[in-house]
C-alpha cells in the first residue's frame, strides 16, 4: 500500500528543528516536488516540530517522533509527542491563538500547517501527548508542465 | 546578522544572514534590540535578502521588532521579503 517509510526519534531540543525539517525534506524528494512545494513540507514541519518541543515538552527533554510514508504521489507526515498535551483542540487551532504570547509567538503554528499542506488533523490527550499528521499530494512532473500550458494559453 | 548603521540618516540596516526558526530567532531578537538601543536610529531596515527559511517565529520576531522600533522612536521597513517568506502572511 506504502512505496516507502521512514521513522525518526530524536530529543526535544530546538537545535534539531532544523534537522528534523531538512529530514523529511530529504524524504520528500524521493516525489521530484518543486521547491516551493518542498518548502511547504519544511514549513510544516517545522510548525510541528517547533510545537512539540515549546509546547509539548516545555523545558523538559522528551522524545518527538516523526513518521512519514509516501504513497503513490502523496507524501503523509506524522508527527508526535509525550508531551502534556492541549486541553481544546479547536481553539488551539485559532489563528493568533496561543498560550505563550510572552515568548512572541504569534500562534500561527496550526493556521500555516493547515494552509501549506492538504490536509492536516490533530490528536492530543491532557497529559499524554499530541500528534499532528499531514499530508501533500506533490503532482508528477508532467501534470504541472500540462497546467502551466493551460495557464498559459489562458493568458493569450 | 549583520548590521550597518549611518550616522547622517540616523539609519540601521539589519541583515538576517540565517534561517528564522524556534531555535535562531532568540539570538536574533536579541542582537536586532542590542543594535537599536545601542544606535538609537529614526528609521531602522530589516533586510531579509539571505533568508532561506522562515516560519511561524518570524511573524512574532517582526511584530515585536515593530513594537520595540516604536518604542524608541524608530520607523521599521521590512526589505527583500520574498515570495516564500511573504506566504506566511
Ligand atoms: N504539541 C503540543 N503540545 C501541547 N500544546 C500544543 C502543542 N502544539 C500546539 N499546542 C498549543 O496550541 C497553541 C497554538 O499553537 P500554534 O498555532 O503553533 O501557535 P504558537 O506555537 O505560536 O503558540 C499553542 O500555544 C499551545 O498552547
Ligand atoms: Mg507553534
Amino acid at each position: 500500500m506504502f512505496n516507502n517509510e521512514m521513522k525518526l526519534e530524536f530529543i526535544s531540543k530546538s537545535s534539531n528543528e532544523a534537522f528534523a525539517r531538512l529530514t523529511v525534506a530529504a524524504f520528500a524528494s524521493q516525489l521530484d516536488p518543486t521547491i516551493e512545494e518542498l518548502a511547504d513540507i519544511k514549513t510544516a514541519v517545522s510548525e510541528a516540530v517547533t510545537n512539540s518541543i515549546v509546547h509539548g515538552y516545555d523545558k523538559k527533554q522528551g522524545i518527538v517522533k516523526i513518521c512519514a510514508w509516501l504513497k503513490e504521489n502523496e507524501i503523509i507526515i506524522e508527527i508526535s509527542d509525550k508531551g502534556k498535551g492541549i486541553e481544546n483542540v479547536e481553539q488551539a487551532k485559532e489563528p493568533l491563538y496561543t498560550t505563550k504570547p510572552n515568548l512572541e509567538r504569534s500562534g500561527m503554528g496550526f493556521t500555516i500547517m493547515e494552509s501549506f499542506m492538504d490536509t492536516m488533523e490533530v490528536e492530543s490527550v491532557v497529559g499524554l501527548g499530541t500528534k499532528v499528521t499531514m499530508s501533500k499530494i506533490i503532482k508528477p512532473k508532467e501534470e504541472k508542465e500540462e497546467d502551466e500550458f493551460k495557464m498559459l494559453m489562458t493568458n493569450t | 546578522m549583520e548590521s550597518k548603521f549611518y550616522e547622517e540618516d540616523k539609519l540601521l540596516v539589519l541583515k538576517i544572514t540565517s534561517e528564522i526558526d524556534d531555535h535562531n530567532v532568540q539570538e536574533i531578537r536579541r542582537k536586532a534590540d542590542y543594535e537599536m538601543e545601542r544606535y538609537m536610529p529614526k528609521r531602522v531596515i530589516f533586510d531579509f535578502d539571505s533568508v532561506t527559511f522562515m516560519d511561524s517565529s518570524g511573524i512574532g520576531l517582526i511584530i515585536g521588532r515593530y513594537k520595540f522600533a516604536n518604542m524608541i522612536g524608530a520607523k521599521l521597513e521590512l526589505s527583500n521579503l520574498t515570495r516564500k517568506c511573504k506566504k506566511n502572511f
